[in-house]
């Protein structure tokens, strides 16, 4: 017994004893995206210049941290000090008083530089409560080779009609080349960002003024049917569980004739060392229908209010989100590493925009996003490819379950348009709409 | 003649059983082998099996994105801390349940194992609240408390079945020479009951050490063992399947070469008073 | 006889952890109980009020619900054929004399120690993915088109990575079993006559009936809550057809932050793990005793 205790009060003890607490620690909360990888690479530049700050890193895949971190923000467990969120969350979460107004960022920092829309959309009050990292839009990658091969030339924004059109004709199936590749996995950040985007440009809203699902109507079956059928005809195997990095490995290894996606990917698949068909693809805005298809999506750092060293985060955020923090990339890894999108400066950088052929393609996409205004009705809700209301990362992903099942093939594009406005209408009932 | 065919009939049964312990283990066999191989060895088509440029280089950048060895010792320290705290809790109630079993004990420990179907997502926000006002999230001392009470009904209901199958008659006699209660637990109990505690602290071991809700959710950094390390894994980002795999090999390799070095122990005790 | 003092310090002795084994069973279940009558979504904060049994008829008319709950039942049976047949045959197998049994046994024994994420994400990544996994190439190989399992068969690939996990326990427990039956009985039985399958069910399989009784036992708690499979594969879908209860209820409680919709679930989920285990129940008292 004795021999047992000792073991036991051990293991007690060394339990008990924990990590020791350092004045200042800062735990960062951030997503597995190449990006954020590469920041938490490059933070030596920053310990060295802050040695009284030592840094935690926490990186997880998406949405495992989207849940870490709302539950320890909503219940105030202070657990990190600082924490990655997309552009979504952080107006909701702001008024909630969730989130530390960044003020004071340093003479250095310049927030005027940050792109509008991107801004705009962080702000409340004019006061900025996340500095973006990295933002993007969506465009079209095309292979030109493919292109060319099909006879067609790629307008500087094609419509849908001519997409599909070339999506059909750039298809070689015995040689697993597919003429487009779309997001299909479930998922409020996954298909359903795709096709809310999508949706929006054929006229369609999740929403009327009284917040009324808008599944059942005319424009949501066209664009629906319209993605899958297109799918079944000129998209890759299992497309219904491919997100974007799916579809970007899908892309790499030269077996999509064309993607429309986040115009991060352009960095990657133009990347000699990771892309195999890294000199043969093109870039084009976002398809048009009855208005551009529209896309806004950064990912910021934001401060939880619940952190104990606010000053020592503001430091960190205002360095990994600095224009010096750009050029330390640059130098490190060349300017086409650079986190795009954020800053007008980068833009103006003829470095950048030589090693980054895609720069004005995503510049232009970031500039013609209009949060308010998605498309052609008015809506009461603002985002280009989400909705900006707690309730909708759970509608979202449970309606995009259904529009998953019928690109699979397991229900009809009727079927789940009525599951999804059933959906949407009970949850928006439950949850006290309208508000 | 005879001879002849029960070696043949031994040469057909090893070579059919090998065929299917090979194709059981393959899953892991070839993660290891992939976790040696370049990011374009890795989806190469025909896949590479053998002969490929072995590197250890997804093992440093594994390594270089968290560090492995805090994992690890966490993952040490809460799977043996609390199989060590639940036997401690649980040897005494099996025995009275197992020697002063009331009337309706089977009901309960009944009633204690369906509550280990409860879906634990059901109760995260409570039990997060509660370990925010004092202060044990991301500290070993919780997540080593709440996996020690997740396993506790399991635990209780190994070591209950164990103790069932010793004899009371061998208690009697020893209370019978005058053995006090504590030298009953100490000198004829546990020796008797050795087999079953080492196969539940094995088996807790093993459930403590592959939980990855609470872990997941209860910790943070300091206190974060490997089922965290592993989650900025789960979706891997591009085609990465060799520093996946690189990742998956040190999460499992650890309780991997436990289990296979305890195996004996292990099968020995996990049959439940099942063998009779 | 044990004297009466002796019985009370027993008593005494074993309270605090009967106590606190009690205790953990109801705090979180009391807590649950009551959050399950409060509308509280983590969201709106500063929103909770009492809404008395509205959260349990959202979650019982919820669409999932019944989806949910017959991919409960159809994952937990599912696996419980594959393992315990499986389990069988394998146990018969290797109890034959062979070359290298120690060998074939800890191969076998493997996939049973590891982690369910890494497991789900080796078979999801590596094996299913119908461009870059092997059985995708398998079937190119031999000129079939490749199936996406995931998509096409969420379930049963959940079922199969699930039986892959379980396979090797049910394996050892019915092989421990098989060496403890009796040799002679055996060759008794050889000598009246009996031919490979007789013996097989008038010999083997009540000899074996206890244990595969702990199986399905021990199997069916763990089954119930699988989750991380379900997670790191489909998320559910596509719509709800991999979507177990334990599913659903974390797509309540971590997607939707719905903590009172989620609480509900979670009682609705203990109550059904009750009836599955007053049957159980019933099943273990007639094998067991």
């Amino acid at each position: 017994m004795s021999m047992m205790w000792r073991a036991l009060m051990g293991a007690c003890a060394v339990t008990a004893m924990g990590a020791p607490v350092l004045a200042e620690t800062l735990t960062i909360a951030t997503v597995n995206n190449g990006d954020m990888i590469r920041m938490q690479r490059m933070t030596s530049s920053f310990t060295e210049a802050n040695p009284d700050i030592q840094l935690e890193w926490v990186t997880l895949e998406e949405n495992v941290l989207r849940q870490r971190v709302t539950t320890d923000i909503a219940t105030r467990g202070g657990q990190y000090d600082i924490v990655t969120v997309g552009n979504y969350e952080v107006p909701i979460w702001a008024a909630q008083d969730w989130l530390l107004p960044l003020e004071d960022m340093g003479e250095e920092y310049d927030a005027e530089d940050i792109l509008p829309p991107i801004a705009a959309g962080l702000s409340r009050d004019g006061q900025l409560f996340a500095a973006p990292f990295y933002g993007e839009s969506a465009m079209i990658m095309y292979r030109t080779d493919l292109m060319e091969a099909a006879g067609l030339e790629m307008p500087e924004r094609p419509t849908w009609d001519f997409v599909f059109d070339a999506a059909r004709k750039m298809t070689d199936r015995p040689n697993e080349i597919y003429g487009i590749c779309l997001r299909g996995k479930a998922g409020w950040g996954e298909n359903m960002a795709f096709l809310t985007s999508m949706a929006h440009s054929y006229g369609a809203a999740w929403f009327d003024a009284e917040w009324k699902p808008q599944f059942d109507g005319e424009a949501w079956n066209r664009a629906l049917s319209d993605y899958v059928a297109v799918m079944n005809e000129a998209g890759p195997p299992g497309a219904s569980s491919n997100g974007f990095n799916e579809n970007l490995a899908l892309f790499q290894t030269g077996k999509c004739g064309m993607w429309i996606d986040a115009t991060v990917a352009a960095s990657f698949v133009s990347n000699p060392d990771d892309s195999t068909v890294a000199d043969k693809v093109g870039y084009a805005l976002a398809p048009e229908g009855e208005k551009p298809a529209m896309w806004l999506w950064a990912w910021t750092l934001a401060i939880p209010s619940s952190t104990q060293s606010p000053d020592a985060a503001k430091k960190f955020v205002a360095w990994a989100t600095s224009k010096a923090y750009a050029e330390e990339i640059a130098a490190a890894d060349g300017w086409a590493n650079v986190p795009p999108g954020t800053r007008t400066s980068l833009y103006e950088n003829p470095e950048y925009q030589e090693a980054a052929p895609f720069a004005q393609t995503t510049l232009d996409s970031i500039m013609s996003a209009d949060l308010a205004n998605p498309t052609t009705v008015e809506v009461p809700y603002i985002g280009t490819q989400w909705v900006g209301i707690p309730e909708f990362q759970a509608i979202g992903t449970t309606v995009g379950q259904q529009f998953s099942a019928a690109l699979a093939g397991q229900a009809t594009v009727e079927q789940a348009l009525q599951m999804a406005q059933q959906i949407a209408e009970r949850e928006m009932t439950r949850a006290g709409y309208p508000k | 003649m005879a001879r002849n065919v029960s070696e043949t009939r031994r040469w057909t049964v090893t070579f059919i059983a090998w065929g299917i312990a090979l194709v059981i283990f393959f899953p892991i066999l070839w993660t290891i082998l992939t976790s040696f191989k370049s990011e374009a060895d890795a989806i190469a088509s025909p896949p590479k099996f053998l002969f490929f440029d072995w590197t250890t280089r997804n093992y440093s950048e594994v390594q270089a994105r968290s560090p492995y060895f805090r994992h690890f010792s966490n993952s040490v320290v809460i799977s043996i801390g609390s199989t060590l705290l639940g036997l401690l809790i649980a040897i005494p109630a099996a025995w009275s349940m197992a020697f002063q079993p009331a009337k309706r004990t089977k009901d309960l420990l009944m009633w204690m194992l369906s509550t280990k179907m409860m879906p634990a997502a059901g109760v995260l926000i409570p039990i997060y609240l509660l370990f925010r006002s004092w202060g044990l999230l991301d500290t070993r001392l919780g997540i080593t408390v709440v996996l020690m009470l997740i396993n506790l009904p399991i635990i209780t209901w190994m070591l209950y079945t164990y103790f069932r199958e010793i004899p009371g008659e061998i208690l009697e006699a020893a209370r019978m020479d005058g053995a006090s209660l504590k030298n009953e637990i100490l000198y004829v109990l546990t020796p008797m009951a050795v087999p079953g505690i080492a196969s539940t602290l094995l088996l807790n071991v093993i459930l403590a050490w592959n939980e990855a809700f609470w872990t997941l959710n209860l910790t943070t950094s300091q206190a974060a063992p490997l089922t965290t390390f592993i989650a900025s894994y789960s979706s891997p980002e591009g085609l990465f399947y060799a520093k996946l795999s690189a990742a998956s090999t040190m999460a499992i390799a650890p309780i991997l070469i436990l289990g296979w070095f305890s195996q004996k122990q292990l099968v020995r005790g996990l049959t439940f008073g099942a063998v009779k | 006889m044990a004297t009466r003092h002796q019985t009370t310090l027993a008593r005494l002795m074993v309270a605090p952890s009967v106590l606190l084994l009690l205790g953990w069973m109801i705090v979180p279940l009391g807590m649950t109980l009551w959050f399950s009558f409060q509308s509280y979504n983590l969201l709106s904060p500063g929103m909770e009020r009492f809404i008395g049994f509205l959260n349990y008829e959202y979650f019982l008319s919820d669409p999932a619900f019944w989806t949910s709950m017959r991919n409960t039942l159809m994952l937990v049976g599912g696996v419980l054929v594959i393992t315990v047949g499986g389990g069988i045959a394998l146990a018969l197998l290797l109890d034959q004399p062979m070359r290298g049994q120690g060998m074939v046994r800890i191969l076998v024994i493997a996939p049973f120690f590891i982690m369910p994420t890494v497991s789900a994400l080796v078979w999801k990544n590596m094996f299913m993915n119908p461009v870059n996994g092997l059985f995708a190439w398998m079937a190119k190989a031999v000129g079939a088109q490749p199936i996406d399992f995931l998509a096409e068969a969420p379930l049963m690939s959940i079922i199969l990575i699930v039986s892959w996990q379980w396979l090797p326990f049910a394996t050892l427990i019915l092989l421990t079993a098989l060496q403890s039956l009796d040799s002679e009985q055996m060759e008794a039985a050889e000598m009246d006559g009996a031919g490979a399958f007789s013996k097989f069910t008038y010999l083997v399989l009540p000899h074996l009936s206890r244990a595969i009784t702990v199986v399905i036992l021990i199997e069916t708690i763990f089954l119930l809550s699988v989750f991380a499979e379900i997670l790191v594969t489909t998320n559910g879908g596509p719509g709800y057809q991999s979507t177990n209860l334990t599913f659903l209820v974390y797509s309540q409680a971590l997607l939707q932050f719905d903590v009172g919709g989620a609480s509900a679930g979670g009682i609705v989920a203990v109550i059904l793990a009750n009836i599955v285990a007053i049957f159980l129940m019933r099943m273990i008292g007639k094998t067991l005793e």
